[in-house]
């Protein structure tokens, strides 16, 4: 995965407040299901796994299916009591693990 | 879930496979049935109330390649009562699973949003779990002009 995946989190929120997080990475996720030109199957090659966590504690998970689109977009939200740091993480179906790290600042 | 009864099932199986998309072969596509079948997987065969579930979905999908889908579920998200997971099917595609999202209290909202590929005119079905044990379920029905699986 060369391409840094996308992440929307606001810098800084309010005590208790329930904040948006948009995130988005580039990945083909190859269903499987297709046929190359000689009709053979394209093994499936998807993210089959996203998860979401804040200070160690886990906020959201995901386990996706091959229905889900190419360059998967997942948002959701997560209420913050305290200042900290965001972490995700996006799991292959070749063991590959990306993941990237956000910092907000709650008053 | 809302009950279904044998006949539903057959109807909406055979709907399903009438509009298959040329080049898919019949018989790879996920029915009615098999969304049912994981449904029941999910609730361990408990019955699912009607309601308490926005689906957000085009009612007509150009492009079944990416399709944008909003779930939320109205319920309280406080430590002890909260939504747990929220399953996702799609009952026309070659496998009915779409995604399975695990909720927190420090979610703040039981709402997921994702873009999706769907092989054909069908309907989505959302089914929630709440901490409690409770379950919840709606669907939509989306019409595809396009459909997005490759082929």
């Amino acid at each position: 995965m060369a391409e840094k995946p996308r992440l929307k989190v606001p810098k800084e929120a309010k005590k208790g407040e329930v904040i948006e997080i948009k995130t988005l990475i580039a990945h083909v996720m190859e269903s499987g299901q297709r046929k190359d030109r000689d009709g053979n199957t394209i093994p499936r090659k998807i993210i089959n796994k996203f998860s979401c966590e804040f200070n160690g504690k886990p906020v959201f998970t995901a386990n996706i299916e091959p229905a889900v689109a190419a360059n998967p977009y997942l948002s959701f939200f997560a209420k913050v009591e305290e200042s900290g740091t965001f972490k995700f993480s996006w799991t292959d179906d070749d063991g590959t693990v990306t993941t990237a790290e956000e910092k907000i600042t709650v008053s | 879930m809302p009950k279904m009864t044998r006949r539903e099932a057959i109807v909406l199986g055979a709907g399903g496979t009438a509009l298959a998309l040329a080049g898919w072969p019949a018989a790879a596509l996920a029915d009615a049935k098999a969304a049912a079948d994981e449904v029941a997987k999910f609730t361990g065969g408990k019955a699912a109330e009607k309601g308490n579930i926005t689906i957000e979905l085009p009612e007509i999908a150009e492009n079944g390649n990416t399709v944008p889908l909003a779930v939320t579920v109205n319920a309280p998200m406080e430590s002890g009562n909260y939504v747990s997971d929220i399953l996702v099917l799609a009952d026309g595609n070659p496998r009915p699973g779409v995604a399975q999202f695990q909720f927190t209290p420090l979610s703040g909202k039981a709402i997921a949003s994702t873009r999706i590929r769907l092989a054909a005119t069908q309907n989505i079905v959302v089914v929630a779990k709440t901490s409690g044990g409770q379950f919840f379920t709606d669907q939509k029905l989306v019409k595809v002009t396009i459909g997005g699986c490759g082929g």
